[in-house]
């Protein structure tokens, strides 16, 4: 296998994007990192996108010829395929890219996602991701995205004894951060007061415990390391792709509020890059809800099962913690555009290792990691990205 | 859902119709046909749930999607049955009563509506024990 670096990132700003379509936004990622490449589109060989339900949410599929006709690339007729796992396609999608060109199958390719979930009504969005959990046992009987990972949070504070406002913290910590950030669709700080007074959606989550409905596209180029100073200074290691599975319902697993998938992925990463959670400055984690990145914390092994609320209000998740999470402001503030979540998390720890994060920046940063799950832990993707 | 797709599934909702490996005695709700840990030497034959469980997890939904019965707020609760396996469902009691650890029993209720004047979708809740 050849090790493959990241050598170019490109993000739309994400937020509700009501005078754009789902071409826009994925034209003006994929621009943004052949720029950041200085790379021209006929170097291209292939690409990977990861769109979870643009069937549901456009009514249109066939979303990897789309996009490389919008791209340009329709009469160099080059491989595009679309890869599909629910909140994770676009961890997957990168994962795709990254072992196509490890393989030696490869050279430059791209690896983008794009949801675009604002052209339906609330209600629609929300039946869309509800096809991310089994629809016929967990959906059909009345559970929502909300719903189960509240089951978890209602699990885990009964287990652990984790406060309400220990939880809270995530959101605040995530908007802090967010703000911090010119691509979030919220970038306004919040108080535990507005976390802990908004509506309450399914108990004990509250709305602001829930990432919102987004646009938005994010794209990165993959090439072998070995050819990567052709385009960049500052190429970013990809030291290790890992991808584990586990049961499609909640009400299946071995325990409800332990993602047994991010563990597994987790182990994998770290044997792979030959290191430890303590080698890593910074992770993205998948916060589709304030408790996922509570149980994410411990199953990637940055903190013992049932302490990561203390770890959180203690501040040592926040910028300038032992182990800072979310620096984008998570799928909380910086906002969920389902497919490109996984690609926007690679963009957020490649911005951090060049030293391009700003205000957000983390001092020395050399190892980062990005964890993407799909549904309530079925699919999870873990990636470790490091300097060169 | 179409009528096929949820005609097809009548036995299982209304009446815990599931499975059970007779090599290794795991019951199975919903049902499987193929045994996860015997693979090619299980052999799966019909269980009738007696349809008594305990309450794992819940949450109080606030709003429901449109098609359901119940406008909310109702509870939704992950159920360790007797036999073994988990499911999940809705528990028909006082939002303020749920808790982990309740007795729960199954009984025949409409769960949803396709539609304004679609077909109804009837399957399995809970009730606390007394
Ligand atoms: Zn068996």
């Amino acid at each position: 296998m050849r090790d493959v670096a990241v050598i170019g990132v490109g993000c739309t700003k994400f937020g509700e994007h009501w005078n754009r379509s789902f071409r826009d936004l994925f034209v003006e990622a994929g621009a943004l990192a052949l720029e950041d490449a200085q790379l021209s589109g006929e170097k291209i060989d292939a690409m990977y996108v990861g769109n979870m339900s643009a069937g549901r949410f456009i009514e249109q599929e066939h979303i990897g010829a789309l996009i490389a006709d919008y791209a340009g690339m329709a009469t160099r007729h080059i491989p595009s395929t679309r890869v599909e796992a629910a909140c994770a396609s676009g961890g997957l999608a990168f994962r795709q890219a990254v072992i196509a060109v490890a393989s030696g199958m490869e050279d430059i390719v791209v690896a983008a996602g794009v949801e675009k979930m604002t052209d339906v009504e609330p209600g629609a969005s929300t039946d869309a991701l509800t096809g991310a959990a089994d629809r016929e046992w967990e959906g059909f009987v009345g559970a929502t995205f909300p719903g189960l990972y509240a089951m978890i949070a209602t699990d885990y504070m009964h287990k652990y004894g984790m406060t309400r406002e220990q939880l809270a913290h995530v959101a605040v910590k995530n908007h802090y951060n967010g703000a911090r950030n010119p691509i979030a669709q919220f970038p306004q700080e919040i108080t535990l007061q507005t976390v802990l007074k908004s509506t309450m959606v399914a108990e004990p989550l509250r709305l602001f415990d829930c990432s919102p409905i987004t646009d938005g596209a994010a794209a990165v180029i993959v090439a072998p390391l070995e050819r990567a100073r052709e385009f960049t200074d500052t190429p970013i290691k990809v030291m290790a792709t890992a991808q584990a599975s586990d049961t499609i319902t909640l009400h299946d697993r071995r325990d409800i509020s332990t993602l047994d998938a991010s563990v597994a992925a987790g182990q994998r990463a770290f044997a792979m890059a030959k290191l430890t959670h303590k080698d890593i400055n910074m992770v993205e984690v998948h916060d589709c809800f304030s408790i996922a990145e509570i149980c994410a914390i411990e199953d990637l092994g940055f903190c013992k099962k049932g302490t990561a609320g203390t770890l959180t209000a203690d501040g040592e998740t926040a910028l300038g913690g032992r182990i800072p999470v979310n620096t984008s402001g998570g799928l909380k503030a910086c906002g969920h555009p389902v497919g490109a979540t996984g690609i926007k998390q690679v963009y957020e720890i490649v911005q951090q290792l060049r030293n391009e994060a700003g205000k957000r920046q983390i001092e020395g940063a050399k190892i980062g990691m990005t964890h993407n799950v799909g549904g309530t832990g079925a699919t999870v993707a873990v990636h470790i990205l490091g300097r060169v | 859902m179409s009528v096929a797709r949820f005609w097809r599934k009548i036995p299982q909702r209304y009446n815990l119709i599931g499975t059970k490996c007779e090599t290794c005695g795991q019951h199975f709700f919903p049902p499987r046909t193929f045994c996860p840990d015997c693979r090619r030497t299980g052999k799966i034959v019909d269980h009738k749930f007696a349809g008594t469980g305990t309450i794992v997890t819940y949450t109080v939904i606030q709003t429901a999607p449109d098609q359901f019965a119940s406008p909310g707020p109702y509870v939704l609760a992950i159920i360790k049955l007797d036999e073994g396996p988990q499911m999940t469902s809705q528990i028909i009691c006082d939002p303020k009563d749920a808790k982990i650890g309740m007795r729960v029993r199954g009984v025949f209720r409409k769960i949803a509506t396709d539609g304004e004047s679609g077909i109804i979708h009837y399957g399995t809740k809970f009730v606390p024990v007394e």
